[in-house]
């Protein structure tokens, strides 16, 4: 019989070490699997990890694929610092590349303005998706995680909608997709020869900002005290609701944004499988980043790795594409087990199960 | 020949990773004896009466049980054997009734009804009257605890365990539980009564083991001690009595008028025309049963929670009513609420972090929405220097301190904002003696320089001693305040079961 057992104090050292195991866990169990599916471990290896590292324009692809992930996680980490649960990132996601397709569409050959007013719409359109969920929490107490996830489904149905409906490229054979963007709806390359262009300038500045927003501002004070301690932000007299609007505000913002760069960037289009996962994909930067701007940057690098090897996979080793989220998966299976083995430890305990739960008013409430 | 005990323990020890919580206690206790464990909050009592319920096993030791060696695995066990417990915290579903609450204890079987008559039997053999078919959520906190004894009376045992029993009733209450503990032990169930309160043990219990920093300090007969010699060897120090120097009121600092409030929580207290005035310079102590719209009076008058009617609080003679508590604070409120770490504090987060909960405006810790973190960090060193909090340093996490030293960094914190209106509730509630007269000492030095100070708190004995004035909070009900010489702790009471009115008719 397996228990686990609090430790009465948790590591400082295992906390910072818990994500590089989690990485190392998941690339040998990674390597077991290719071995499983008869193909060569370390040829898998080389292709899904070295291949994309290897040449100056694979890393410029590894960052441009980076680039969204990495500013939506960082909007994510926001709200989750505040204990808002904003699952939703995807829609939101989606709803900025709408709304910035809609300019693209209508001003898209005006040079500079085009662009600006891309950004805003994109933000505004997530933040606005996302404020749906703030709008029912704050007024009608309901679950902003049930909400903000399932308005990613409606999301999904309107960008079908659009490209499959009125502004389905004409000239596109059928295809569920907009018309190319003009080169002035197009976010500037930042590198000459590679795709990498300014989102990635925008991620950088959004890291560092995210920074200072939590360590050295009394908003993200507030907000780190509301997550940790709905009651001591009570007592402050930091007001809940304005932190869950900001939180999903942010988040939303984030989100478009990385929308906006999706269809202004790499795309040039909107096309209906817009948002690849990506905001799901930043829940779990997030969290592998712990909350903290640096590690949402590397860890937004890794997640990127493991989307571009596993385009290689299935080019060069003829595996599913699916493997990605493989990868995905076990990474975040691997920090939740490490985090819990942060907390706990394991005990073999011999026999049934005691009742003794170290708690008196929940072992005297057990009946016999 | 050496009659049989009902319970003996020997040389009991218990180790957690951090602390020895118990260091070879030996205890034993006959048949209907009613024994105390005293001991201040941290004593090692809690873990003692947790191995002999078998919520926790020892880590050496042994337990006779009638003479024979038992090892106690769980609390269904210990009940088995005859043991029953009654928590400080209570253990019943709100939204069920008394009998249905009582049914989820016993092993099952009987029927509602059937058992529904049982509890009427023994609720009326022992003058613990509570009706089977009432919702627990109806219930007064000195009625619930009927429903947890009657629940361990149900199976008979032959040692009865009573964690600080007495801490949630009023003095009228005190007096019945103590009728019913006295027939309990008559018909030879033996009691181990937990308790720190020094006079209920000399008047109820037989023999006393007492406790220190996890290790028997002595045993006695308590009716042949004093209630000096008694604290000495509970504390094992001297500790100076709080100094109070002569009261001059000011001014009107703060003030309630006509205040009445429906509680947001449904199973709480609503305030009923609530009327109140601090001076400058003066503490007033509010009386009474947690429960009886504490939590509520402190809420509203913090500004957690708003009044409907601006003027119906006033602060420095500004109407307050619906002003928020972050705007109260720039205003000169400074609040020291009862729970410590679930809302004074976060326990993750260091005491730098702490400092800056409520002083961004009062000490200048943020300005233009930029925490100044050189700034809280001198802050946080003040608050523990002069309040002689032993930590660390600044960076280290709140939640490491002891209950006393996070209590004096907080008590700090809010004193040292300068306050013009503290109010506070429960300030010394599992605070070790020597914390206690060093916060206590704390409020009445800050009243004097010119502060009105409300102070709401259960123990009698401290309002008494610090208090100017007092007033009893009794069913959502304020009393009118009396100046502490012309009032008892047996008048105050009599008021905590809310009879202020019935009295001042009487005089009429």
């Amino acid at each position: 019989m397996l228990r686990l057992e609090a430790r009465s104090t948790a590591s400082d050292w295992m906390r910072l070490a818990s994500p590089p195991i989690a990485v190392a866990l998941t690339i040998l169990t990674g390597l077991v699997i290719f071995a499983l599916l008869g193909k060569d471990p370390l040829k898998g290896f080389e292709v899904f990890f070295i291949n994309p590292l290897r040449s100056f324009y694979s890393v410029t692809e590894l960052l441009l694929k980076a680039t969204p992930l990495a500013i939506c996680a960082m909007g994510l980490a926001i709200g989750f610092r505040a204990n808002v649960w904003n699952i939703g990132a995807e829609g939101q996601f989606i709803v900025g590349a709408i709304s910035a397709t809609g300019i693209a569409l209508s001003f898209g050959s005006v040079t500079a303005l085009s662009l600006v007013l891309m950004v805003l719409a994109g933000m505004l359109g997530g933040a606005a998706w996302a404020g749906i969920a703030a709008l029912l929490k704050t007024r009608f107490n309901t679950n902003e995680i049930l909400v903000s996830l399932m308005l990613v489904y409606v999301a999904e149905l309107l960008v079908s909608w659009v490209v499959f409906g009125p502004w389905k490229d004409p000239k596109g054979f059928n295809f569920p997709q907009t018309q190319m963007f003009e080169t002035t709806a197009l976010l500037p390359v930042l590198l000459e020869g590679s795709r990498l262009n300014l989102a990635f300038g925008f991620a950088i500045v959004l890291l560092a900002a995210g920074h200072v927003l939590l360590t050295r501002t009394t908003l993200g004070y507030k907000m780190r005290v509301a997550g940790e301690s709905a009651g001591a932000a009570a007592y402050a007299g930091f007001s809940t609701k304005a932190m869950t609007w900001i939180g999903l505000m942010i988040g939303g913002a984030c989100a478009g944004l990385a929308g906006m760069a999706e269809v202004a960037g790499p795309m040039g289009q909107l096309t209906d499988k817009v948002a690849n996962g990506y905001g799901f994909a930043a829940i779990i930067i997030a969290f592998v980043g712990r909350l903290n701007p640096l590690g949402i940057g590397l860890a937004a690098l890794l997640m990127a790795l493991f989307y571009i090897g596993g385009e290689q996979a299935q080019q060069y080793l003829g595996l599913p594409g699916a493997i990605s989220k493989v990868f995905q998966g076990l990474l975040l299976f691997y920090l939740l087990a490490a985090d819990v083995l942060i907390g706990y430890r394991i005990l073999w305990v011999q026999g049934r199960p005691s009742t003794d739960s170290g708690s008196p008013g929940a072992a005297s409430k057990r009946s016999t | 020949m050496k009659a049989m005990s009902q319970l003996r323990i020997q040389s009991l020890t218990k180790i957690y990773p951090s602390v020895v919580a118990n260091d070879a206690i030996d205890l034993e206790i006959q048949p209907g004896e009613i024994h105390a464990v005293l001991g201040e909050n941290g004593a090692g009592k809690s873990t003692l009466m947790k191995m002999i319920y078998g919520v926790t096993p020892p880590t050496r030791g042994e337990i006779f049980w009638e003479d024979q060696p038992v090892r106690i695995r769980n609390p269904a066990h210990a009940r088995t054997l005859g043991i029953g417990m009654v928590f400080q915290h209570f253990s019943l579903f709100e939204s069920l009734t008394v009998v249905e609450n009582t049914a989820l204890s016993l092993p099952g079987g009987e029927s509602l009804s059937a058992l529904g008559q049982r509890i009427s039997e023994v609720s009326e053999h022992y003058g613990l009257t509570v009706s089977p078919d009432r919702m627990i959520h109806d219930l007064s906190v000195g009625e619930r605890q009927r429903v947890e004894i009657i629940r361990c009376l149900l199976q008979k045992p032959k040692l009865l365990i009573m964690d600080e029993p007495t801490s949630v009733l009023s003095p009228a209450a005190v007096e019945k539980l103590f009728e019913t503990l006295r027939l309990i032990s008559q018909e030879g169930c033996a009691i181990l009564y937990i308790s720190h309160k020094l006079v209920e043990i000399q008047r109820l219990c037989n023999r006393a083991t007492i406790l220190r920093n996890g290790k028997v300090s002595g045993t006695c007969i308590p009716a042949q001690e004093t209630p000096q010699s008694l604290a000495e060897m509970m504390i094992g120090r001297d500790f100076d009595p709080p100094r109070r120097a002569p009261n001059q009121a000011g001014a009107i600092s703060f003030s309630i008028h006509n205040l009445s409030l429906a509680s947001e929580d449904p199973f709480g207290t609503n305030l009923n025309d609530i009327d109140l005035c601090v001076h400058a310079g003066e503490i007033l102590g509010i009386a009474g049963v947690s429960g009886n719209g504490q939590k509520e009076l402190c809420q509203v008058m913090s500004g957690e929670t708003l009044a409907h009617d601006s003027s119906s609080i006033t602060l420095m003679g500004k109407p307050v009513g619906k002003t928020a508590a972050f705007a109260r604070r720039a205003l000169g409120l400074a609040y020291i609420p009862e729970d410590r770490l679930g809302q004074a504090a976060i326990p993750a987060m260091s005491l730098t972090e702490n400092a800056i909960l409520t002083g961004t405006v009062t000490v200048g810790l943020a300005r233009q929405g930029l925490l100044d973190l050189t700034a809280a960090e001198s802050f946080a060193r003040r608050c523990i220097s002069s309040f002689r909090v032993k930590a660390q340093g600044p960076e280290t996490a709140a939640g490491t301190l002891s209950g006393g030293n996070l209590q004096k960094f907080i008590a700090g914190r809010e004193i040292l904002q300068d306050p013009k209106i503290m109010i506070c509730a429960q300030p010394t509630w599992g605070v070790d003696v020597g914390a206690a007269a060093f916060i206590r000492q704390a409020l009445i030095d800050l009243a004097r320089r010119g502060c009105a100070v409300i102070v709401i708190s259960e123990e009698l004995d401290e309002l008494f001693e610090i208090s100017d004035r007092i007033a009893v909070l009794a069913q959502g009900r304020l009393s009118p305040a009396q100046s502490i010489e012309a009032t008892s702790v047996e008048q105050i009471g009599l008021w905590m079961s809310g009879l202020w009115q019935e009295q001042a008719d009487a005089q009429a």
